[in-house]
């Protein structure tokens, strides 16, 4: 045996003592639970931010919204300064697309933090998750399976939730396509696309940063709510949504082809 | 070492093959050499001579096959081992007699137990490899002392030289049929009537020339090994020896100042079969206990368990790959940082596949899918810091500036997936569009961010590519996409297809 790993083992179980004696002791939702903050509403909400050792859970409002579920664990992701390991089913990225390094550094989030696990199935998937939990150094782990395998019971999030707890490594199950069941998550987050804002003078047709459509759906720590959030790239934290929806958007028609040569036409902000 | 087939069945058994527009014999068994049969007579002499044998087709894949096998479990005795030739072995054996008591107890224990399987086996050794190869095929069982060779192989026939078959007809033309009666001649005449391969070859089986074999696998760096006086076959004990001899092997790495990057189990089968299985790890390790739980990941995530059989006689684990590792002082208070994730990294890579776990590295390209590709982590977490040094020296963008759109999506379809578009004709955004089935209505878009295909990198012959035209597109729902028009109209398509590229949250 390494000569220097006896002490260290020693001390990494002084280190828990002092945890478990830290969260006996205080109370059980003080400004001594860890936190990891998303920014404004949301934090105010939530009490200071998302636990860190607890297992979240998130899924979209209705069909379609896997990008904006993706999106939200990217923001959580970016909201912490540590390496971020992601476990994700091969078939959420058939059905997803591949997480893209220079699409996550526009997001906020270093993509040279990420550490990406393909696992070729639920089980793979789950259990690469709770090693994963098991490594303090570790920022968030996100576990996105596929679908709605009987595997992602109440008994699989409890395992994620204790191994969370545990290390104190938030975790994040990310279930594009599926719909929710019994689950030990401390949060339940319904996740949709909202509808640009854009304020200013700016044209009415171009897109604002992205925008989330979140609710709060269950919430063992506190209240649930509903948010319509902007996502802050450059600060790393949402922030609420201009209360002003530009009327030019009419999304209750069909956009008419127009004639050349309008405004429509000549107004494009110049990109790349 | 030969393997002619297996064990004599009643009829002869012979192999056949094409060779020189006949079907003829390509190797025989005892019996059918008993009856005189021999390799190159054509079966229709054959079958002439003897009515009744056995005759199947020569499969030459199955010999390589078999002859690789053996010389993988040959690798018991010495890790430098190489296949010569379509039935030949060479093991070096430097250094590793004295373990198995002498060569001579070696060669005739390596000759029993391959006997043992039902092989034909004969072996020799000697200085260098191409002497043991002739002694073995015309003298078995002979152990040349180092400079002995030149006396051992004189009686052989010029047929030892292994030079093809019109030399060798020439050399006995003129009355040279022993290897000793070359052996004296002047070799610049030799060199000038024969060519210089003759008198290389003369060079090599008198031990004058020793040319290098590479071997079958990589050599190890380091090894462990227990050996088993009687088979054994519980499993259990199989991975408590191998804990055992991965603490063993730290022991030399540390003496040695280094840690293991890529480490060997192999599980040799008293019956033959060996087994192995290998294992990376992102950074050096020299730590047993997690190496040991690295091969318990490792065996737990095998496709085909292993299988003891009737037991394994011999366990090795090697180090195959090594690098200089300094013992650093950690900090008191501090947990260390990197090492926890290393760890984490080599255990799911051994579990799931090195290929599995990745780390983005951004590419200096303006097509989409070239500018970022995936690296496995083992190779590229412990090097971002000297990511500067390789050609892989790119950073990734700023972050979007608050308030504008993302200039790129975090999720990007490797294969873009064509859509069904009804747009301006044209260079305008679409106006709505058809995506797995589902239609959608643009109230927004912003556009285009012309891509031109990078044309200094097309290869002569292929076509470099259409341009591509980019929109950021939003639906009613408020959901975002990533759209191109391939093709500029008119320029360079009259019908420009649309695809869809990524999504934006």
């Amino acid at each position: 045996m390494h000569p220097e790993q006896a002490p260290r083992e020693d001390l990494a179980a002084l280190r828990r003592r002092i945890v478990e004696m830290e969260r006996l002791s205080g109370p059980p939702d003080g400004p001594a639970r860890p936190r990891l903050s998303l920014g404004g509403p949301l934090d105010e909400a939530l009490g200071g931010g998302l636990a860190r050792d607890a297992l979240h859970e998130a899924f979209p409002a209705e069909k379609g919204n896997a990008a904006a579920v993706l999106g939200f664990a990217l923001a959580l992701a970016a909201g912490t300064r540590k390496p971020v390991l992601w476990v994700r089913q091969d078939m959420a990225a058939l059905e997803g697309g591949d997480i893209y390094g220079p699409g996550c550094a526009a997001f906020g989030l270093d993509p040279s933090r990420l550490i990406l696990v393909a696992a070729a199935d639920a089980a793979d998937t789950l259990g690469a998750a709770e090693e994963a939990l098991g490594h303090g150094a570790l920022g968030l782990v996100v576990a996105e399976p596929w679908g709605s395998p009987r595997l992602i019971d109440l008994t699989a999030t409890r395992r994620l939730a204790l191994r969370s707890e545990r290390s104190g490594v938030p975790s994040l199950l990310l279930r594009p396509g599926a719909d929710p069941g019994p689950s030990a998550a401390a949060t339940r987050w319904r996740v949709a696309a909202a509808p640009s804002r854009v304020a200013g003078d700016v044209p009415a047709f171009c897109l604002g940063p992205p925008a989330f459509a979140l609710e709060i759906e269950r919430n063992r720590l506190g209240p649930p709510g509903r948010f319509t959030v902007e996502w802050n790239a450059h600060a790393r934290r949402f922030a609420p949504a201009p209360r002003r929806a530009l009327p030019a958007a009419p999304a209750d028609r069909p956009v008419a082809p127009q004639p050349a040569g309008t405004s429509h036409v000549v107004g494009w902000r110049r990109t790349g | 070492m030969s393997s002619a087939g297996d064990a004599p069945a009643d009829p002869p058994l012979v192999t056949v093959e094409v060779k020189a527009n006949a079907r003829r014999l390509a190797a025989v068994d005892a019996a059918a050499a008993r009856l005189g049969l021999h390799p190159g007579l054509t079966l229709a002499d054959a079958q002439a001579r003897v009515p009744k044998i056995e005759a199947v087709e020569a499969d030459a894949a199955a010999d390589t096959a078999l002859l690789a096998a053996i010389a993988s479990w040959c690798e018991r005795w010495t890790p430098f081992v190489a296949v010569s030739g379509p039935d030949g072995i060479v093991l070096d054996i430097t250094g590793c007699a004295h373990l198995f008591g002498g060569e001579a107890a070696l060669l005739s224990a390596m000759t029993e137990r391959l006997v043992a399987t039902g092989l034909t086996a004969c072996g020799a050794v000697a200085g260098t490899a191409r002497a043991a190869l002739a002694l073995a095929r015309w003298r078995p069982g002979r152990v040349v002392l180092a400079g002995g060779e030149r006396e051992a192989v004189a009686p052989l026939p010029v047929e030892a030289l292994g030079l093809d078959a019109e030399a060798a007809r020439s050399l006995s033309y003129l009355g040279l049929v022993r290897i000793g009666d070359i052996a004296g001649k002047p070799r610049a005449a030799l060199a000038a009537r024969f060519g210089s391969a003759l008198v290389e070859r003369l060079d090599e089986l008198c031990g004058a020339a020793s040319p290098p074999i590479s071997p079958l696998n990589p050599l190890p760096v380091y090894v462990a090994e227990r050996r088993f006086a009687e088979p054994m076959g519980d499993e259990a004990t199989a991975r408590a020896v191998l804990a055992d001899l991965a603490r063993d092997l730290t022991g030399v790495l540390e003496r040695h100042g280094e840690g293991g990057r890529r480490f060997e189990a192999a599980f040799f089968r008293s019956d033959g079969a060996v087994r192995r299985v290998a294992a990376g790890t992102a950074a050096p390790l020299r730590d047993g206990a997690r190496l040991a739980a690295l091969f318990r990941e490792r065996l737990e995530a095998l496709a085909d368990p292993l299988d003891p059989g009737f037991g394994y006689d011999v366990i090795r684990l090697s180090v195959t790959a090594a690098e200089p590792l300094t013992a650093t002082q950690s900090g008191f208070d501090a947990e260390p940082d990197g090492a926890g994730l290393d760890q984490l990294v080599d255990i799911l890579s051994a579990r799931l596949g090195p290929r599995r776990v990745t780390c983005l590295a951004a590419l200096d390209s303006h097509i989409p899918e070239r500018a970022a590709v995936r690296v496995p982590a083992q190779k590229a977490w412990r090097s971002r810091e000297a990511r500067a040094h390789t050609s892989l020296a790119h950073d990734w963008a700023e972050p979007t500036a608050a308030g504008a759109p993302l200039a790129r999506p975090p999720a990007l379809f490797p294969a873009p997936e064509p859509v069904e578009t009804l747009a301006e004709v044209p260079d305008g955004p679409p106006l709505r569009f058809r995506w797995r089935r589902v239609l959608h209505e643009v109230t927004r878009a912003e556009g285009p961010e012309r891509i031109a295909p990078e044309w200094w990198t097309v290869l002569d012959g292929n076509r470099p590519g259409l341009t591509r035209d980019y929109f950021r597109v939003e639906d009613t729902e408020g959901r975002r996409f990533w759209l191109y028009r391939e093709g500029t109209y008119g320029r360079e398509t009259s019908a420009p297809r649309w695809f869809l590229h990524g999504l934006f949250p």
